[in-house]
């Protein structure tokens, strides 16, 4: 087996003092932990990762928006229309823009935090026009293109990063689930509601993103057993963008993401995130085994995270710029664009009206996040418990007290 | 109609008869079908209720929890089971970071009914990680309800109140306790989930405890009671939230208070009764209110448990101190 190398367990120097934060981050013997071995297993993992990512990559759309063929996924793409075509683009260049709103709402102080996806829409919209209205979503936190395809609109998003609230949409309104912090914790939410898709006997499918970062965490090898075991219809999309902050995949797993679902038996396949026809194919691919009754898929979106993990990252301490620049060349707006145009499927209008769409967006968000009241002081005690609490109310009524108590003095 | 059971009987009956009349009900945890669980509160369920609805899940107490979030969101109420006290913290992230807080995030969007079943508590000889009394590290998270039976009636009913609750609440099911027999009366009208009840009245003192020392309390109070001494017995039945003006009116009228579990006192729910009855009963208290549970170490070898767990002669020791003031 690949997976069991030899620089793992190589014996280390006594370099406690040396080790510094990757040493003691990743291994639980972190403090024998050389910089040494450290960097020879990086680069087993680093080789293994590409040579396999060029052999197995799904890709319907190469950099320069050629379109390939595929035999086993073109079929699942094959009526697309131009008009359908043109809205994928029009999906992700909205995003696009409604996300870089977010990010300068945060400079400007109106957002307290955003956590942008840029680079990842190709896999977003891809992944999120391939849902049927019924299926549900269990997104992380940076799934705003998901979001975006569910109807979900935008400055709901945005309550959290502003500080109003910590969720705040209605789940049930799109089938699309409140964002996830706790890292890997929604793909159990997900094979949860698939088990119970699955009991009320519906063909509805269930969708579970989540990143490299939490491929490493218990519950998602959790929700594998569970979503196997029980055959449950839901489709684990995993967006590997390379990076969990600042630790590259290597630092996750020394196989291929995708190949871990061949351990829990089902079947695994790697897309190219930033291709969205090939993200589409694959998860409607997905999608219907789930429906059909052929249980769970673990889908590796291979893309790239182009800006910081949130707005408070600051990607310089760790990566450098020929990375970026290396993935810039395999945009996933760009792609398409090249594709439409080449294909004749769109006119200067299209690009021009889109622009202006875009713009009227940003317009919207931004006014939307400027005009969102803060929280009435009360709201910290509602909704704690669905059937009352009687120490809640005990802790509302002094609270209360407390807040009148500056009333008689002619203040708020 | 009335019948005389354990308490083990008396949940595997309760969960009966939410299976039977809420088909939204499931039960989920490890061993819980073929082999009717650990304790065999379960026996016989998977049986008449079919493996779709009691769900011997794989080994995994976050898979466990975390798929019934997922299966409540879709509209089921599961009753899930954890195996052993010991064995509820790699599911406590779910617990607390998801199950607690659900409710909130979505605005009261999303409903949380998930009973978390915990056999808890010493006293069986058992070996490490399975005689611990965990549920203050749970009273502590708002979002949770924490209930805890003492009895076979109160097992029956609060375990039907428990899954009618759209609320996340954990019960904690004092294992010890679980072949204890009492009368259960299945058409009775339960006293309220979250309301502590009287169940030997007193002068002197009130002692308060939840769960497997309610016995022991009684215990106490029958021996005091030959030496003279009035005490009054508060069965305070949920922990969160906890029934502050039963204990408040108890204390008032005997202005002594010994809280009793078995949980290690420091940071134990003790304290927290403690502090808010000083607060709410200090020109009625003749002493401090004074804790019997169990010491800042980890839950002893089977061997020594009986010196770890409150027993007659330490809550009497408290019930004298008190009564010295």
């Amino acid at each position: 087996m690949t997976v069991e190398s030899s620089a793992a367990r190589k014996p280390r120097r006594s370099a406690a003092g040396k080790a510094g934060t990757t040493g003691s981050k990743t291994g639980t013997t972190g403090d024998t932990t050389g910089a040494t071995g450290t960097k020879r297993t990086t680069r087993t993992a680093r080789s293994t990762a590409k040579k396999s990512a060029d052999t197995q990559l799904v890709q319907l759309l190469t950099p320069e928006g050629k379109r390939v063929k595929n035999a086993e996924y073109d079929a699942y793409v094959a009526g697309i229309t131009p008009e359908e075509l043109r809205g994928l683009y029009r999906d992700m260049v909205l995003t696009r823009r409604f996300d870089a709103e977010a990010t300068a709402l945060q400079r400007q102080g109106e957002l307290g935090l955003w956590a942008s996806l840029l680079g990842q829409e190709a896999a977003q919209i891809g992944s999120g026009r391939a849902t049927r209205e019924d299926d549900y979503v269990f997104p992380t936190y940076r799934e705003h293109g998901v979001a975006w395809c569910r109807g979900v609109d935008p400055t709901n998003l945005l309550g959290m990063f502003r500080g109003v609230n910590n969720g705040g949409w209605d789940p049930n309104g799109n089938n699309f689930h409140l964002y996830t912090i706790v890292i890997g914790s929604q793909t159990l939410h997900a094979t949860g509601y698939a088990m119970g898709v699955a009991k009320d006997g519906a063909d509805s499918a269930v969708i579970a993103y989540f990143g490299d970062g939490a491929s490493s965490q218990g519950d998602v090898a959790e929700s594998f057993t569970f979503g196997a075991v029980y055959n449950a219809p839901v489709v684990f999309f995993c967006q590997n963008n390379q990076w969990a902050i600042s630790e590259p995949t290597e630092k996750q797993t020394r196989v291929p993401l995708y190949q871990r679902a061949q351990g829990y038996g089902f079947p695994g396949v790697r897309v190219d995130g930033n291709d969205v026809l090939a993200c589409l194919a694959v998860t409607k691919w997905a999608l219907e085994r789930a429906r059909n009754g052929e249980g769970p898929t673990l889908v590796e979106a291979f893309t790239y995270r182009m800006g910081a993990h949130t707005t408070s990252d600051d990607p310089t301490r760790y990566r450098g710029d020929e990375e970026r620049l290396a993935w810039e060349a395999k945009d996933p707006i760009l792609r398409l664009r090249r594709y439409l145009e080449a294909s004749n499927h769109t006119d200067e209008g299209f690009f021009s009206e889109l622009e202006a769409e875009s713009e009227a967006l940003g317009k919207r968000v931004r006014e939307a996040v400027r005009a969102m009241p803060d929280p009435d002081h009360f709201a910290i005690f509602e909704n704690v418990y669905a059937d009352g609490h009687a120490l809640v109310d005990e802790e509302r009524a002094q609270f209360a007290a407390y807040q009148a108590s500056f009333a008689d003095e002619g203040g708020h | 109609m009335a019948e005389k059971m354990a308490m083990a009987k008396a949940i595997n009956e309760s969960l009966r008869r939410a299976l039977d009349t809420d088909p939204k009900v499931l039960v989920m945890g490890e061993d819980v079908g073929k082999l009717g669980g650990v304790f065999r509160v379960t026996d016989g369920l998977q049986k008449d209720f079919g493996e779709s609805r009691v769900i011997d899940t794989p080994l995994a107490e976050s898979g466990i929890v975390g798929t019934a979030i997922g299966l409540a969101l879709r509209g089921y109420r599961p009753v899930v089971e954890i195996q052993f006290d010991g064995f509820v913290f790699p599911a406590y992230d779910q617990i607390v970071t998801q199950l607690a807080k659900m409710h909130a995030r979505s605005l009261g969007k999303v409903k949380m009914p998930v009973v978390v079943r915990i056999p808890y508590g010493g006293g069986i000889g058992a070996v490490e990680h399975h005689s611990e009394s965990p549920e203050a590290l749970f009273a502590h998270v708002a979002g949770l309800k924490i209930v805890s039976p003492s009895n076979a009636s109160d097992a029956y009913w609060m375990m039907q109140q428990a899954i009618q609750s759209d609320d996340p609440v954990i019960y904690f099911e004092p294992k010890r306790r679980y072949w204890d027999k009492g009368e259960v009366d299945f058409e009775a009208i339960p006293a309220p989930l979250h309301k502590a009840q009287v169940v030997r009245e007193g002068t002197d003192l009130t002692l308060a405890a939840y769960g497997p020392m309610v016995k022991l309390c009684q215990e106490v109070a029958a021996a005091a009671a030959e030496e003279g001494k009035s005490l009054e017995v508060l069965d305070l039945r949920s922990v969160s939230p906890l029934d502050f003006d039963a204990v408040q009116a108890s204390v008032e009228k005997t202005r002594r208070l010994v809280v009793v579990h078995e949980a290690p006192v420091f940071f134990g729910s003790g304290a927290e009764i403690a502090a808010r009855i000083t607060e709410r009963c200090f020109y009625h208290l003749e002493a401090p209110v004074l804790r019997v549970g169990g010491y800042h170490a980890p839950y002893p070898p089977a061997r020594l448990e009986e010196e770890y767990l409150p027993d007659l002669d330490r809550v009497l020791d408290a019930v004298d101190r008190s009564l010295a003031y």
